[in-house]
């Protein structure tokens, strides 16, 4: 018994050990798949960000538009690949107390307009003509690059819209509106001509989960302030100003998303858990069913950053050295610094001329 | 108004009783009874021009206007055969091959082959082998001392097709190429096999004869690599996510960016590097797209990543993983948006500031990179250009710092051929390569890119299309001019050129065809006048139309249904009177 114990023994504690490297490996393994195949495949991000009231009173409309505007630069996406969209401009509204400001916090704590506002679509611009038309890429060959959503098939494109709507429809300028068919057929035109890889939708508005429901196309997050039959409300007025400064949802997804710096590892469950229904009033929902990727896999800096990839060139070109030619053009630098006079304004205002010319000509005029 | 009372031409009144003909008078009978019969016949005659002309022509004219597409031929283009075909001519040398079989040049020999990708037009490489015996001159270049010599003399006097390839096969013993090496790559379309004297020569030598055209030309990565974002599987190998995507023209900017100009002067020469070792890569590569060239200079841009000390080198380093977060606070400032349409690459020389003087970047493992530079697909590439410190002798801020462009052109060159997907060939074993020239391209490194190219452009074409035929299947109101229709036609037949052309072997032709086709299927899919209209929904089409066509279809329906009542009644009294 003791003879056939010991090998029983010396086996088992082998075999648990071949057991668990296989594990080990298997999990290393594994995991560096489930890695790969989690990460997201986009080179670029896009925003699009877009007010569609306007008046004095739907001044938190714009300071909610222009915080998620300030996040989405600070957390690394240019303005070159940002489309702002802003329905009335508030910064230099009349009726502004403060001028060239538009506070998100009470106690004008946090100015979101800053030096650098780089504002595409403004006012009267801003309809829903021109929105679908930066959405599915049918612009005028007129347009300048700055208008325009030049998103590729390994684009995430962020898409924020904010303003009064209703159930299925948004209002934009207090004249017309855009139905959540059409958003969701310019989302459809979009996916045929590959111009997203993901997208995040991102509504803050009356009944922003009616926008939604119809969308069909893959690859699609969506987020809303509020249910079908529920009002989003604004979060506080400030007296100085006068009117109400930011919505409530927008306001705690602002808060949420300062924490985040461009390395972060916060993921989308996080974001679905911002404003609850105490601080909100409001439920907001949310909409992943189209989307391919586990929520709990996607960063926030997968839509609100734009991290690139980048590798390291490990290569050279070997190329022939011409010092000739090199030496020569150096001399020439030279020369042509040493020669070059400093230069001086002309004069702007040639006060003695002008005057001596009227002079002459007055004497001229006299004597005919 | 009842359509019966019309004949009679008497003021509508509500009470009156239907049918008249029971309360007039016997003398009146036949001419009411004429009234009725015409009566009838207009009414019937109203709603007739009403149901047959009228709802035709409103339909028509409420239609959304749709020029004719070519519905079939687009759906037939996604089950193109496309056949790439590379005519190679391969010239035997005097004792290359058993004299016998050198009596039966020459002749053809095609090899074709199916790449196996799973994409849905099926793509079949065809290397068109034409034999033949070497000219005088040929057999004298091929007797010099150094095979880069006698390639460089077979190449002068005619100029090479573009995607045609010529492969020079020599004797087994001959000097020309080293003892161990069985072929040679040159870097103009041409390169040189040993023979062999046996009794399979031809097989074994067109053995490889296909290997070595295969590495210059058309390999399954090659084509994997065009068609990465149409194939469906592996999204995620780098290799594939990094070449730029085809397009009519490219913008190159050189930056040089200085942080500290009160301690650096920096003066670089980008002129005349860009004319003496950018404009000849340039000019190689101008078959590919229109691309432009220019540079500015940046003071006080820094990069947006602090970088570490390392006390062992006494140097600064930037980690590997701090490199993404370096673009994007300087792209902002390029200015690369207000160039120009076209995708642009810029590639940015950082002279570090004084205080943070030498800085490395460090790859992965720690270790330092020996370029000092990296890139990021399909945006451009960073290198660092760090002061030499002799220069602080003089101990005067600031120092004047002259760049040297060669070795940082060398950096960017091979970046910049990264960046299109100019990728390193897999050379067969034992195969002697020459390396790029001065040019930094090799000729038939452009056909590959040529090639690869084309099939992206056929594949965006076809898709575009065909996502266009779809999209008018799904959104019932969008509009086709006969312009944008015009363009579809165009964009169709220039596909079925460029396959035609790519089946014969004229890559250059098949490329702007390629080209062409892509540029009309883009014009089409996005002509500002495909908007689809503003979506109506049902209901509000019903109430726009209702209070036009209901006052109109009332009487007629009404005046139809009483014509019926009464045919039914006359055919039913003959009955009750029997």
């Amino acid at each position: 018994m003791g003879a056939t114990c010991i090998p029983s023994g010396a086996l088992m504690s082998l075999a648990g050990i071949l057991l668990l490297s296989f594990c080990s490996l298997a999990t290393y393994q594994f995991e560096d798949q489930a890695e790969q195949f989690f990460r997201s495949g986009h080179t670029n991000n896009w925003a699009v960000l877009v007010c569609t009231s306007r008046f004095w009173f739907n001044y938190r409309h714009v300071a909610n538009t222009l915080s998620v505007y300030r996040s989405v630069k600070r957390l690394g996406i240019p303005d070159s690949h940002i489309v702002l969209m802003l329905a009335d401009d508030m910064a230099c509204n009349p009726r502004n107390p403060k001028p060239a400001t538009v506070f998100s916090h009470k106690n004008m704590e946090l100015n979101v307009y800053g030096d650098d506002v780089e504002v595409d679509y403004r006012s009267y611009e801003v309809t829903v003509e021109s929105f679908l038309r930066v959405l599915t890429g049918r612009i005028p060959p007129s347009t300048p690059r700055s208008k325009r959503l030049l998103s590729d098939d390994r684009s995430n494109i962020l898409i924020y819209m904010t303003g009064h709507g209703g159930n299925g429809f948004l209002k934009f300028q207090d004249s017309e509106e855009i139905t959540n068919i059409e958003l969701a057929d310019a989302f459809e035109q979009m996916w045929q001509k590959r111009r997203y890889n993901e997208l995040l939708f991102i509504i803050d508005t009356c009944q922003g989960a009616s926008m939604y429901e119809r969308f069909y196309s893959p690859n699609i997050m969506a987020l809303a302030s509020s249910q079908v039959g529920e009002d989003s409300l604004s979060h506080q007025p400030d007296p100085a100003i006068g009117v109400h400064l930011m919505d409530r949802y927008t306001y705690y997804v602002l808060e949420f998303l300062e924490e985040i710096n461009p390395a972060s590892q916060t993921n989308m469950n996080d974001l679905f858990q911002v404003c609850p229904k105490s601080l909100c009033v409001s439920t907001p929902g949310h909409r992943t069913d189209l989307f391919q990727r586990d929520p709990k896999n996607v960063l926030i800096t997968d839509f609100f950053g734009s991290v690139r990839k980048v590798e390291i060139t490990t290569e050279t070109i070997s190329l022939l050295s011409d010092p000739g030619v090199m030496d020569n053009s150096y001399r020439e630098d030279r020369v042509d610094e040493e020669s070059t006079e400093p230069l001086e304004y002309a004069e702007q205002l040639p006060v003695a001329q002008i005057i001596h010319q009227q002079i002459s000509k007055q004497s001229h005029a006299r004597n005919f | 108004m009842r359509a019966s009372d019309w004949g009679r031409r008497t003021q509508p009144r509500l009470s009156e009783p239907v049918l008249p003909e029971a309360s007039m008078a016997a003398p009146g009978a036949a001419a009411t009874d004429l009234e009725v019969v015409r009566g009838k016949r207009a009414a019937l005659f109203f709603a007739a021009v009403a149901i047959l002309l009228g709802l035709p022509l409103w339909w028509k004219t409420t239609e959304t206007y749709r020029a004719p597409l070519p519905y079939s031929q687009i759906s037939g283009l996604n089950a193109l055969q496309l056949r790439l075909m590379v005519p190679i001519t391969v010239v035997f040398a005097r004792e290359s091959v058993p004299l016998d079989d050198q009596q039966k040049l020459p002749f053809t020999v095609v090899h074709e082959r199916e790449i196996p990708l799973k994409y849905k037009m099926k793509i079949k490489c065809r290397f068109q082998k034409a034999y033949r015996r070497a000219l005088d001159h040929e057999e004298e270049a091929l007797s010099l001392g150094s095979v880069q010599e006698a390639a460089s003399m077979l190449t002068e006097p005619q100029k090479q097709v573009e995607g045609s390839l010529t492969v020079y096969v020599i004797s087994e013993h001959s000097s020309l190429l080293p003892q161990d090496m069985m072929s040679y790559i040159g870097p103009k379309r041409t390169a040189v096999v040993r023979g062999l004297m046996h009794r399979e020569a031809f097989n074994i030598i067109g053995r490889r004869i296909i290997q070595v055209a295969q590495a210059m030309s058309l390999t399954e990565d090659v084509l994997a690599a065009a068609l990465a974002d149409h194939l469906s599987e592996d999204k995620w190998s780098s290799d594939k996510r990094r070449p730029l995507k085809s397009s009519l023209g490219y913008e190159v900017t050189f930056s040089l960016l200085n942080p500290d100009p009160k301690s650096h002067d920096v003066h670089w020469d980008i002129e005349g590097a860009v004319q003496r070792y950018v404009q000849p890569f340039l000019n190689t590569l101008s078959v590919a797209g229109n691309i432009s060239v220019d540079s500015q200079i940046l003071y006080y841009a820094v990069l947006g990543v602090n970088p570490r000390f390392d006390p062992a080198s006494s140097s600064y380093y930037l980690a590997a993983h701090s490199l993404p977060h370096v673009i994007n606070p300087v792209e902002s400032r390029l200015g690369s948006s207000a160039a120009s349409l076209y995708p642009v690459l810029n590639f940015l020389l950082y002279v570090p500031e004084l205080a943070h003087s030498p800085l490395y970047i460090r790859d992965k493992d720690g270790a330092p990179v020996a370029t000092n530079a990296f890139h990021s697909p399909r945006w451009g590439g960073i290198m660092v250009y760090n002061v030499n410190p002799k220069a602080y002798n003089s101990s005067e801020l600031p120092v004047r710092v002259e760049v040297d462009m060669m070795r940082v052109m060398e950096v960017f060159l091979a970046q910049l051929r990264l960046l299109f997907g100019i990728a390193q060939p897999q050379l067969p074993p034992k195969c002697l390569f020459a390396g790029p020239q001065s040019e930094g391209l090799m000729t038939w490194e452009l056909d590959r890119l040529l090639w690869a190219r084309s099939v992206e452009n056929l594949a965006t074409a076809t898709t575009t299309l065909t996502s266009l035929a779809q999209l008018l299947g799904k959104i019932s109101n969008i509009v086709i001019k006969d312009d944008v229709a015009s363009e579809v036609y165009r964009a169709v037949a220039a596909v079925q050129k460029a396959a035609e052309e790519l089946a014969s072997g004229q890559l250059a032709s098949a490329f702007a065809a390629s080209q062409e086709a892509v540029t009309c299927s883009e014009r089409a899919f996005f002509d500002p006048s495909l908007l689809h209209l503003l979506y109506f929904p049902d209901d509000q089409k019903f109430a726009i139309y209702i209070p036009l066509f209901l006052p109109m279809a009332v009487p007629i329906l009404l005046s139809l249904v009483k014509i019926f009542l009464e045919t039914r009644k006359s055919w039913k009294k003959p009955e009750k009177t029997d």
